[in-house]
């Protein structure tokens, strides 16, 4: 810790005062700016997808902005609160859970919400942090890698809120929720070998999963593996997409001026699909920045986590960066045929959803352990 | 190893580097994918773009106008709007749709049932063949589902009266009748094309470029006069409702060129009310209906008696008892009373039978056939009129003395109403035959003479006695004009039998002294009002010859009947007079 101490030390005198101010605001700059930048594109694009619509506009730039404030305030909480809240926050989680299987509003299909008057609330959201924060916790002042007594415990923390999550039903998010508490344990140092043994045995009972499928989501990976099957239903939106993405090419059509998605050929094109439209109107230049961008926010979402101090900030970081990833990965993957069709928003760029929010207030835990180590060293 | 046995664990290095490894795995997989789809398969894509947004479409082109001689419009093609609406959007906003009905003059309940009636489809009409400026007005509201499209509309503004020359067009604009059949492609022009960019729903959004420019089509102007028109159909129809007849039909003619003035029908529809034509009232009687022309044929029997030089006008023949047989069945011909012995003129001014089927017998049967073929019956008039029929003349050799006898005086033939007009023409215009035409002819062209002038002349001055005193046809005669003309009456054949209906007709020509116009009236089946062509079709052609000699300025022939009718307009005044002084 010394040594960190020096290195900031060692700084030229400029920056100094600037990590005065950004330790007392708890913020990591980089990480800001990055955050800053992609949401400066994503309204931009959105302003196109939209169709310039400019009341839709308005609601983005509102819930973009609350998020950020979400995201500074949880930045000011320390660790070590979060830590010590940490089993509270997951049993509430789980108690909502319960409670929308019981009394939810439903909205496309699915019971997702809870109505509390004035706003609905998906307790799904708060899962997404509740549980990495909950495996983390367990595992933190335990000696790592974890006993199989304690993976098998840390699993049951996860396995109980994603099986919740998966009967709303609600797929995408109990698998983005599954894949965070693994992360946790992948952190964690479980042995490789368990790790590619669990891969193979899933893999195996693929079969059974397919079985209590819901037939939409049957629909969903039939049309990935053949989008031409059902060109005018199921798989309109990938073949769609692709059109919009190939046909930008290396320059792009232009700001404002892509056909495909503008003439109402490109289904949900400012939520799930809006990469089709940027790759459209940006072309592959654009698609390269966007990536090189979020590669920017991954890489140094990573290197907060290596250098967080106490195993529950580790893990927790880590888990969250991951998750990141997968939500970046998953949405451009399905938009551009690599993946099934899953309903994730990607991230900063979509329209809408409570997501926004979550992701903001999982990017301020990030900054808050971050930027109060040395509080926690001295 | 090391990390794990400290107090404070820490993530393994080897993870962390798998993790960015991952990261940076995962972004290059991406970016490859977005190489494979923009630059390497770019060219697929982009055809599969434009193959789903470009579209050629055509470009309607504007309709040429027919025009009457003087240039007034027959039928016009305007441009329209109609206004089309995606009723999956449009129900989305009901709160716009009255907006929409008050902007259209509908009615904004009907047109809210309307849209949730067809909801679940993409496409209706809610009201075509708008002005354009209501049209951009509703563009200008941008109500969603709601767009415009650009179409023509034919407009006859002569309406029922000129319907059967004109014809009319199809939704697409294509001819269906009449004239617009005939000049369909003179009048058409050819459509254009252009390229445009088309949204999902197939509404274009923005033209990109024009491949083929629209070529419009050519105006037509036609011989009709739009004045003599309307009068010959408004006397018409008055006659028509008169006698309750089941139709009729006026036909005039410029005798010196051929061109034809007028042709009007009854019953007649409005073309500019689609829904209301009926095949019956669209059918140009005049050109498509052959009917037995009776008495208006015996001036031809006369013709070709006197072209063969075995008659003058004032050679004799004995109609008494007033009848006769002939042939093995006994065929009785008979007149309406015993003319007694009466010369040729006399013969076309009595109307007799039994004289002209005498004459006829007299002739060889290929010196009357000759002339009615020479002066246009039995073959279609080469106008080009869609539906024309030739009328019927059998062959001379087919003719035996019941019908060579029966020929003469106008049954066992079949002619139009514009054959009759050609040959009447004929003999106005010194025994020429000319072309008749629908268009307008810059000079008239050269007639072939058919018979001598001579023989015209003749017959015209027997013609002149048939509207003077004693005549059949004085119910013809133009205050100031001398008319020359023939009435007819004939018995209609249903079935190969002749029943007791009646075709009345009144052909005639004016001012005899050098004809101008020669006119056809024909009554089908007059159901009041009596049945004769000198009571039913005679007064039609006084009034509409009267009225077009006025129109078109032609100089009076006969000034003396003309004071004549104006004292006796006079005549109250003057036979108060008279009886007050001593003579």
């Amino acid at each position: 810790m010394i040594d960190l101490q020096g290195r900031g030390d060692s700084r030229i005198d400029g920056g100094v005062k600037h990590r005065e101010y950004a330790r007392k605001l708890h913020l990591d700059w980089p990480l800001v700016a990055g955050l800053l930048v992609l949401s400066a594109v994503g309204l931009l694009i959105l302003y196109s997808a939209s169709g310039q619509n400019e009341a839709l506009m308005q609601r983005q730039l509102i819930r973009i902005g609350l998020a950020f404030a979400v995201m500074v305030v949880v930045a000011q909480i320390s660790p070590y609160f979060l830590e010590r809240w940490t089993p509270w926050l997951f049993c509430i989680g789980l108690l909502l859970l319960l409670t929308v299987l019981v009394a939810g509003d439903v909205g496309k299909g699915a019971q997702r919400w809870l109505d509390l008057g004035l706003f609905r609330f998906q307790p799904s959201e708060l899962m997404k942090i509740a549980v990495p924060m909950m495996v983390a916790w367990y595992l933190a002042d335990t000696p790592l890698p974890p006993s199989l007594k304690r993976l098998f415990v840390a699993m049951v923390i996860v396995v109980v809120p994603v099986v919740l999550i998966a009967t709303q039903p609600d797929l995408g998010t109990s698998l983005l929720i599954a894949a965070s508490g693994l992360f946790v344990l992948f952190l964690a140092g479980v042995r490789w070998r368990l790790i590619i043994g669990t891969t193979v045995t899933l893999a195996a009972s693929a079969p059974a999963l397919w079985a209590v499928m819901h037939d939409y989501q049957r629909a969903r990976v039939r049309t990935f593996l053949d989008p031409e099957r059902d060109p005018l239903g199921a798989g309109y939106h990938i073949i769609q997409s692709k059109i919009a993405i190939g046909s930008g090419g290396v320059y792009g059509k232009g700001w404002l001026n892509g056909t495909q998605s503008h003439l109402d050929f490109l289904p949900e094109r400012s939520t799930d699909f809006i990469f089709a439209v940027f790759s459209e109107e940006f072309g592959l230049i654009g698609v390269c920045l966007l990536l090189l961008l979020y590669l920017f926010i991954l890489i140094r979402g990573l290197y907060i986590a290596t250098q967080a101090q106490g195993a529950f900030g580790r893990l927790l970081a880590g888990s969250l960066i991951l998750t990141f990833f997968v939500y970046v990965f998953v949405n451009i993957g399905m938009v551009s045929g690599l993946l099934p069709v899953v309903g994730l928003p990607l991230p900063l760029i979509s329209y809408g959803g409570t997501s926004i929010v979550t992701l903001m207030a999982s990017f301020g835990i990030l900054m808050s352990i971050h930027t109060h180590r040395k509080l926690m060293s001295q | 190893m090391t990390d794990d046995k400290k107090k404070q664990p820490s993530i393994k290095t080897s993870r962390c580097l798998f993790i960015a490894f991952g990261f940076t795995l995962g972004a290059a997989l991406l970016m490859w994918r977005a190489v494979d789809l923009q630059l390497l398969n770019n060219e697929f894509y982009q055809g599969q773009g434009n193959a789903r947004y470009l579209r050629v479409v055509d470009i309607a082109a504007h309709r040429g106008m027919i025009t009457d001689r003087h240039g007034e419009p027959l039928a016009i093609s305007t441009p329209v709007s109609a206004i089309w609406a995606n009723p999956q959007e449009l129900v989305k906003v009901p709160e716009r749709i009255a907006e929409l009905a008050q902007v259209l003059d509908l009615n904004a309940g009907d047109l809210l049932s309307q849209v949730n009636k067809n909801a679940a489809r993409e496409f209706i009409y809610i009201k075509r063949r708008i002005e354009p400026s209501v049209a951009e007005q509703v563009k200008r509201m941008k109500i969603p589902g709601v767009a415009a499209q650009r179409e023509y509309r034919r407009y006859y503004p002569e309406g029922e009266t000129s319907v059967h020359v004109s014809g009319f067009t199809d939704v697409d604009d294509v001819g269906q009748e009449g004239i617009e059949l005939a000049y369909d492609e003179w009048l058409r022009g050819s459509k254009g094309r252009k390229r445009v960019i088309k949204d999902r729903l197939g509404r274009i959004v923005e033209s990109v470029e024009r491949i083929r420019e629209p070529v419009a089509g050519k105006n037509l102007t036609l011989s009709i006069d739009k004045r003599l028109q309307y009068l010959a159909y408004r006397e018409l129809k008055t006659a028509v409702i008169k006698h309750r007849a089941q139709s009729g039909s006026v036909v005039i003619l410029d005798a010196k060129s051929g061109e034809i003035l007028a042709m009007v029908n009854e019953p007649a529809s409005n073309p500019n009310k689609r829904v209301t034509l009926r095949a019956d009232s669209i059918r140009n009687r005049a050109v498509t209906d052959a009917i037995e022309p009776g008495s208006t044929i015996k001036p031809f029997t006369v013709a070709a008696a006197l072209e063969s030089g075995k008659y003058t006008p004032s050679s004799e023949i004995d109609t008494s008892p007033g009848w006769y047989t002939i042939g093995r069945k006994r065929h009785v011909i008979s007149d309406i009373k015993n003319y007694g012995r009466i010369d040729v003129g006399e013969v076309i001014r009595k109307s007799s039978n039994v004289g002209v089927s005498k004459i006829a017998l007299s002739l060889e049967p290929e010196q009357m056939r000759q002339v009615f073929s020479a002066v246009g019956f039995g073959e279609i008039t080469d106008t080009g009129f869609p539906g024309e029929s030739p009328g019927l003349l059998s062959g001379a050799w087919s003719w035996h003395d019941v019908e060579r006898a029966t020929l003469a005086y106008g049954y066992g033939l079949s002619v139009t109403a514009l054959q009759l007009a050609r040959a009447y023409a004929v003999l106005a215009d010194g025994g020429r035959i000319k072309p008749v035409s629908f268009l307008r002819l810059e000079q008239p062209p050269h007639g072939e003479q058919v018979l001598s002038e001579q023989t015209a002349r003749q017959v015209r001055v027997m013609l002149e006695k048939v509207v003077g005193p004693g005549g059949t046809g004085t119910r013809a005669r133009v205050p100031g004009y001398r008319v020359a003309g023939k009435t007819g009456t004939a018995r209609k054949s249903v079935q190969g039998g002749y029943v007791e209906q009646y075709v009345s007709l009144f052909a005639g020509m004016a001012p005899a002294s050098d004809p101008r116009l020669v006119m056809v009236v024909i009554i089908n089946e007059p159901g009041a009002g009596g049945y004769f062509g000198g009571v039913v079709a005679a007064p039609v052609f006084s009034h509409v010859m009267g009225g077009a000699l006025r129109m078109l300025d032609v100089a009076p022939d006969d000034l003396a009947s003309l004071a004549a009718a104006s004292q006796a307009g006079s005549s109250i005044d003057g036979g108060a007079a008279s009886r007050r002084s001593p003579m």
